[in-house]
């Protein structure tokens, strides 16, 4: 007997859904626009508050990344990375990772990519490595737009640490990526939460807002300092330790423990959404 | 800063270390609930004593020493004396003595003369009265069951102590021969040297005014937060001192000079004046933050002990009198080690020889310093194992001593070691005005120093006044010309004879500190620092350098990895395999994925059952089959719920059966089987990203499913969706018809050879249902096969070759159109007389006839309609009228009535 074909002629499971393809189909979203959009544009209202407002008032002793951020193009972006991590780089991967499964169910178009078929835990990974390459992007985005932006208006120059001593520009930069990339790993529990919540529902918002919402509630209780060490199982405690890369001595502790901390609760996440989604009725 | 925090620091036995000791047992004793499931804790058994003692040898006055002991058990066992800080009491050291009675030693704890609810006078570790009263102890021990005797009267005993506690524990073990092994804390070796240091060598050093006065203070005052002081039996203001010490005090703190007799009465108290007699194990804790007992007095504890050939061991802690971040956790740890090696003589690593805990950077989320040790297999003392020369430069500078010795410099201040901490990161508050110090720079750093220990300098200084005091100190120079002291200390010195100009070899401070590449060193001398006492009369100084600074280094010093929590590590393993466990497949029942008999029936679908969510014997669909053949164009019918869809989406592998199988050309289905692929569908509504063009949407379908381009014949299905210009619209603006119809035509991409359309008319005008239907049938002409659902009739009877009809999940009926109408005619003949229809199907040409709400549904079967008229006449039947039916629409009407 000859061999068996099952499939259609040119169909192979592992040529299905192309991270190009899945890529263009989020990159024209709106949303994807929007986001990338504000995200550059951040740098430039920055820059025009702090020209509107004048130079920061001479409070030498009190020095902070915000107060030092027209000093140079690194501050700048510095201080933009600063003023992101929060809340604001909290959003834009929440809604890569969120609104990526649970937007496909919405339009009903999941049904059709399932039945193409492109196999479940191929669609799964093909969208959250987008929707992760999308978040790194939106990572990156800000406090590069912030150093070319911070560079032009302020001059390039070496990295003032608030601690009052200076970081040589050569040192700063490649330690400003250590920080970025530590940004985007500590962000990466967000994400597998996002992802997760995404394959449960089918409202997009229910995903991304799950996520942000519990951001935000993490962030609250890491505030509570009654709870001592316990926070330091919050993924929110260490969001703040990327300032550790850019101290006159590189300092890998905290960053090491957020990592491991954000990764692994990422991973355990990523491996509810797989096993759900592989037995999931899908009904939308 | 409160005078209160001076108070607290000064005794880093009690509160500091307390909180630090109580977090971390918390810690353990959480971790062992989470380890072992609630290991039980070993209960301690305290005895409280008060122990009579003469107020010195062979004296008739007693004083009465408040003693407790804690032991967990009553078998034999080493002891531990545990010594308690300046100002504290023996309960500050209840919970280490817990925690050390629980690791199988009996401790003792007491109150110092003077101090707790002991009474007598404060003799400061007065060799008559506070070292006696630790032999007695000693003695004490020797009688108790719970302790083991090295021999009659002879205890297995060591002791430790921090600080006043430290003084007592070295003092002790050279008094007392019978104490077998030590651990000194941030303590003195000289005292002379320690209140009164000289960083050019000799006696007469500055008076630390500031340290000893918060000194003398805590000792008078009977404690700063216990209320009313207790009995005032001396002078007004000595307090618990002894009467000699308070004059001496009196004395030093007015003139600033130590004279002969002070000396004497320090030198008894110093266990320098007993060096050789310290012949046992010991272990030198001393604080890099420490102003009062600096590293260089911890280093003349190490030599004379090593001199005597016992073993030492030197830790240089983040902390010291003067504050400090780190807890007293990892201290307490190295210390019941010392004592397991050398008191249980177990085969325990006791540690480095030489430990330093250096500052790594901040840690920005608990804004707290990182720490981390580096260690060494000997201790080089304070010289290193190397030294570097560096240059400096600058010229003889002239200096004012100002009148009244203020505005003072400010270098170390008690209380402030945590900030003192912090200058290896950049901060600090050393203070020089201008005109009160001179300055030499070095060029900047080509490589990274290190310094550990104490650099020395060679310097002249000329004075117009017979003696000179100076404060010594190097500062960390950035190339911005920010200025750190390390550690915030100054080393006083005092040059007498100095009017013609002496020149003078100074010792710096003892630090450990990082000079990085690009940094300066600088050299600072000032005429005052507030912590010391230095002439009140106006002078001025001439200062020049003499040579360059000599910087030890110790090059064996390697930094151990950080502590990080075991958390680090286990985490991710733990989560790694938490994700592994998720994603085990649970093998369901074996099927045979392939049945070769099956290879060319497009679908076959047999006992399939499926049951709403959550739902016991609800059913969706339940115990359907049959198959449907190649060139078929089969209508699935059935009303509104029938379970139509929820088997078609069985059949694309969106929804798992709970029972049967669906095949597809022999394969069975599961969720992205690849045989889907020869599967093209539309089933329950269009569904496509709103934000692209029809066009865009098709073309990144089909790349989606990762086929050739050429084999999706694009122009034939754009054709059928017959869009126009509204291909290269966003999809978003499509009416319904426009979705319906584009979505029929990504179903058709790729010809595939089962096509399934589920209510595809819906939405469409009359002539394109009329295209629809003759699309479909063309489709099957060609060799394929069509499933079409629908609750709509006409459609399904004017297309469709074979029917399957449903009804609440249930098959009702399959096969062929006409089978299921039947071979004849179908005509409703309207009239009252319903209850007649037995009759008339028993009349012969008469294939059934059923009653309905209008009639009789009667289906000829040779008859004609003008004969069924007459027979029904015949009858009697009263015939209001007759007329043709549409047939499908009452065959499923029937069909779905009879199952009801």
């Amino acid at each position: 007997m000859s061999t068996v074909v099952e499939q259609a002629p040119g169909y192979r499971a592992r040529r299905t859904l192309p991270l190009r393809v899945e890529a263009v189909r989020q990159l024209r979203r709106r949303r994807t626009l929007v986001m990338g959009g504000v995200l550059a544009a951040l740098p430039f209202i920055v820059l025009a508050a702090f020209q509107l407002g004048g130079n920061t008032p001479g409070r030498e002793g009190r020095t902070s990344f915000i107060e030092l951020a027209t000093s140079s193009g690194l501050n700048f972006s510095v201080t933009l990375l600063f003023m992101g991590t929060g809340f604001l780089l909290v959003i834009p991967v929440a809604v890569f990772c969120g609104d990526t499964v649970a937007s496909e169910a919405g339009w009903s178009s999941l049904r059709y990519l399932l039945a193409a078929p492109v196999p479940r835990s191929r669609l799964l990974a093909r969208k959250l490595t987008v929707g992760l390459a999308f978040s790194a992007g939106a990572v990156l985005l800000l406090p590069l737009v912030g150093l070319l932006v911070g560079t032009a208006a302020y001059g390039w120059g070496d990295l003032r640490l608030p601690t009052g001593v200076t970081l040589p520009a050569a040192e700063a930069l490649p330690r400003l990526g250590i920080a970025v990339a530590y940004v985007f790993l500590a962000e990466l529990v967000i994400a597998a939460l996002a992802f997760w919540l995404s394959t449960v529902t089918d409202a997009p918002l229910g995903a991304v807002g799950g996520a942000v919402f519990l951001s935000i509630i993490t962030g609250v209780l890491d505030a509570v300092t009654a709870l001592g060490d316990l926070r330091q199982w919050l993924p929110a405690h260490w969001q703040y330790a990327w300032a550790d890369a850019l101290q006159p001595r590189l300092e890998w502790g905290g960053m090491l423990q957020g990592v491991t901390l954000s990764v692994s609760y990422a991973v355990v996440l990523v491996a509810l959404a797989f096993r759900g989604f592989a037995r999931k009725d899908v009904v939308s | 800063m409160g005078f209160g925090g001076v108070w607290r620091r000064w005794r880093p036995g009690r509160r500091r270390w307390l909180a630090g000791a109580a977090a971390g047992a918390v810690l353990v004793v959480g971790g062992a609930a989470v380890a072992a499931g609630g290991e039980e804790q070993v209960a301690v058994r305290q005895e409280e004593r008060r122990l009579s003692m003469p107020e010195v040898p062979g004296s008739a006055g007693q004083v009465s020493i408040d003693t407790s002991f804690f032991t967990t058990g009553s078998t034999p066992r080493p002891a531990v004396l545990l010594a308690h800080g300046f100002g504290g009491s023996k309960d500050g050291e209840r919970d280490q003595a817990e925690r050390l009675a629980r690791q199988g030693y009996a401790v003792l704890t007491w109150s110092a003369r003077g101090f707790g609810a002991s009474t007598g006078k404060i003799g400061l570790d007065a060799p008559d009265r506070e070292i006696a009263d630790v032999q007695r102890l000693v003695d004490w021990l020797a009688q108790r069951p719970e302790v083991q005797l090295d021999a009659p009267g002879d205890p297995r005993v060591g002791i430790t102590g921090a600080s006043y506690g430290g003084g007592a524990a070295l003092l002790g073990a050279a008094y007392d021969p019978r104490i077998d092994a030590v651990s000194s804390q941030i303590t003195w070796w000289n005292l002379n040297e320690a209140l009164f240091p000289q960083a050019v060598g000799g006696a007469d050093g500055v008076f630390k005014k500031l340290w000893a006065g918060i000194f003398f203070t805590t000792g008078s005052a009977g404690g700063l937060t216990g209320g009313q002081p207790k009995q005032q039996d001396g002078p007004v203001g000595c307090g618990r001192f002894s009467d000699e010490l308070c004059a001496m005090y009196d004395r030093v703190a007015t003139t600033g000079r130590a004279d002969a007799e002070a000396v004497g009465l320090l030198d008894r108290s110093s266990p320098s004046s007993v060096a050789a007699r310290i012949k046992v194990p010991t272990l030198v804790v001393q604080g890099q933050q420490d102003s009062l007992f600096p590293l260089d007095q911890g280093d003349r504890i190490a030599k004379a002990v090593a001199a005597n050939g016992a073993p030492v061991a030197v830790d240089w802690f983040a902390g010291g009198h003067d504050g400090g971040t780190e807890t007293s956790e990892r201290v307490e740890g190295r210390v019941a080690a010392w004592f397991d090696h050398y008191l249980k003589k177990q085969d325990n690593d006791t540690g480095p020889a030489f430990r330093v805990t250096r500052t790594g950077g901040l840690d920005s989320t608990g804004f707290e310093a990182v720490l981390r040790g580096a260690s060494a297999d000997s201790y080089p003392g304070l010289g290193g194992t190397a030294t570097r020369t560096v240059e400096l430069t600058g010229r003889e500078q002239s200096i004012a001593n100002p009148p009244g010795g203020a505005p003072p410099n400010i270098s170390a201040l008690p209380g402030v070691g945590a900030l003192s901490q912090l200058s290896s990161v950049g901060a600090g508050l050393a203070i020089d005005f201008p005109g009160q110090f001179a300055s030499f720079d070095s060029a900047p750093l080509d490589s990274t120093l290190h310094l550990t220990g104490a650099p020395t300098v060679t310097v002249r200084v000329q004075a117009d006044r017979p003696d000179a005091v100076l404060f010594a100190k190097v500062y960390d120079l950035d190339p911005e010309g920010k200025q750190t002291l390390p550690q915030q200390l100054a080393a006083p010195l005092r040059v007498t004879g100095a009017a013609d100009g002496k020149t003078v070899t100074v010792q710096l401070p003892a630090v450990d500190h990082e000079f990085a590449v690009g940094h300066r060193l600088r050299l600072v001398l000032a005429s005052s620092d507030l912590g010391y006492a230095s002439p009140v009369e106006p002078a001025t100084y001439r200062i020049a350098l003499a040579g360059p600074l000599t910087v030890p280094t110790v090059d064996g010093l390697h930094t151990e990895a950080a502590p990080l929590p075991a958390r680090v590590w286990v985490l991710p393993l733990l989560a790694v395999a938490v994700a592994a466990l998720l994603l085990v497949r649970f093998r369901r029942t074996k099927v045979a994925r392939y049945d070769p008999a099956l290879a060319e029936v497009p679908l076959r679908i047999s006992g399939l059952s499926k049951r709403y969510h959550g739902s016991a014997d609800r059913y969706a669909v339940r115990e359907l089959g049959f198959r449907v053949e190649r060139g078929q164009v089969l209508g699935l019918l059935g009303p509104n719920g029938a379970g139509k869809t929820t088997t078609l989406r069985m059949l694309m592998g969106l929804i798992q059966p709970d029972e049967g199988e669906i095949r597809l050309f022999g394969h069975a289905v599961r969720p992205g089987a690849p045989v889907l692929s020869r599967v093209g569908a539309f089933v329950e509504g269009a569904g496509f990203l709103p934000h692209l063009t029809g066009r865009a949407n098709l073309r990144l379908y089909w790349q989606a499913t990762g086929r050739p381009a050429e084999d999706a014949h694009f122009e034939e299905a754009l054709a059928i969706a017959d869009l126009g210009e509204a291909l290269d619209r966003a999809v978003r603006t499509y009416s319904q018809g426009m979705r319906q119809r584009l979505a029929i035509a990504q179903a058709m991409l790729g010809m595939p050879e089962l096509l399934i359309l589920d209510e595809p008319t819906n939405g469409l005008d009359p002539p394109q249902i009329r295209e629809m239907r003759e699309v479909m049938i063309r489709y099957a002409a060609a060799g394929r096969t069509v499933i079409v659902s629908s609750h709509l009739l006409s459609e399904v009877e004017q297309s469709c070759t074979h029917l399957v009809v449903m009804d609440r999940g249930r098959l009702v009926s399959s096969g062929p159109v006409a089978e299921i109408i039947g071979g004849g005619e179908l005509l409703l003949v309207a009239t009252p007389a319903t209850e007649l229809a037995q009759k008339v199907a028993e009349l012969p040409g008469v294939g059934a006839a059923e009653a309905v709400e209008q009639g009789l549904l009667v289906r000829l079967d040779g008859m004609t309609a003008s004969e069924l008229v007459a027979e029904l006449v015949k009858l009697g039947v009263p015939v209001e009228g007759v007329g043709p039916h549409r047939r499908l629409e009452d065959a499923f009407l029937s069909l779905i009535g009879g199952t009801a």
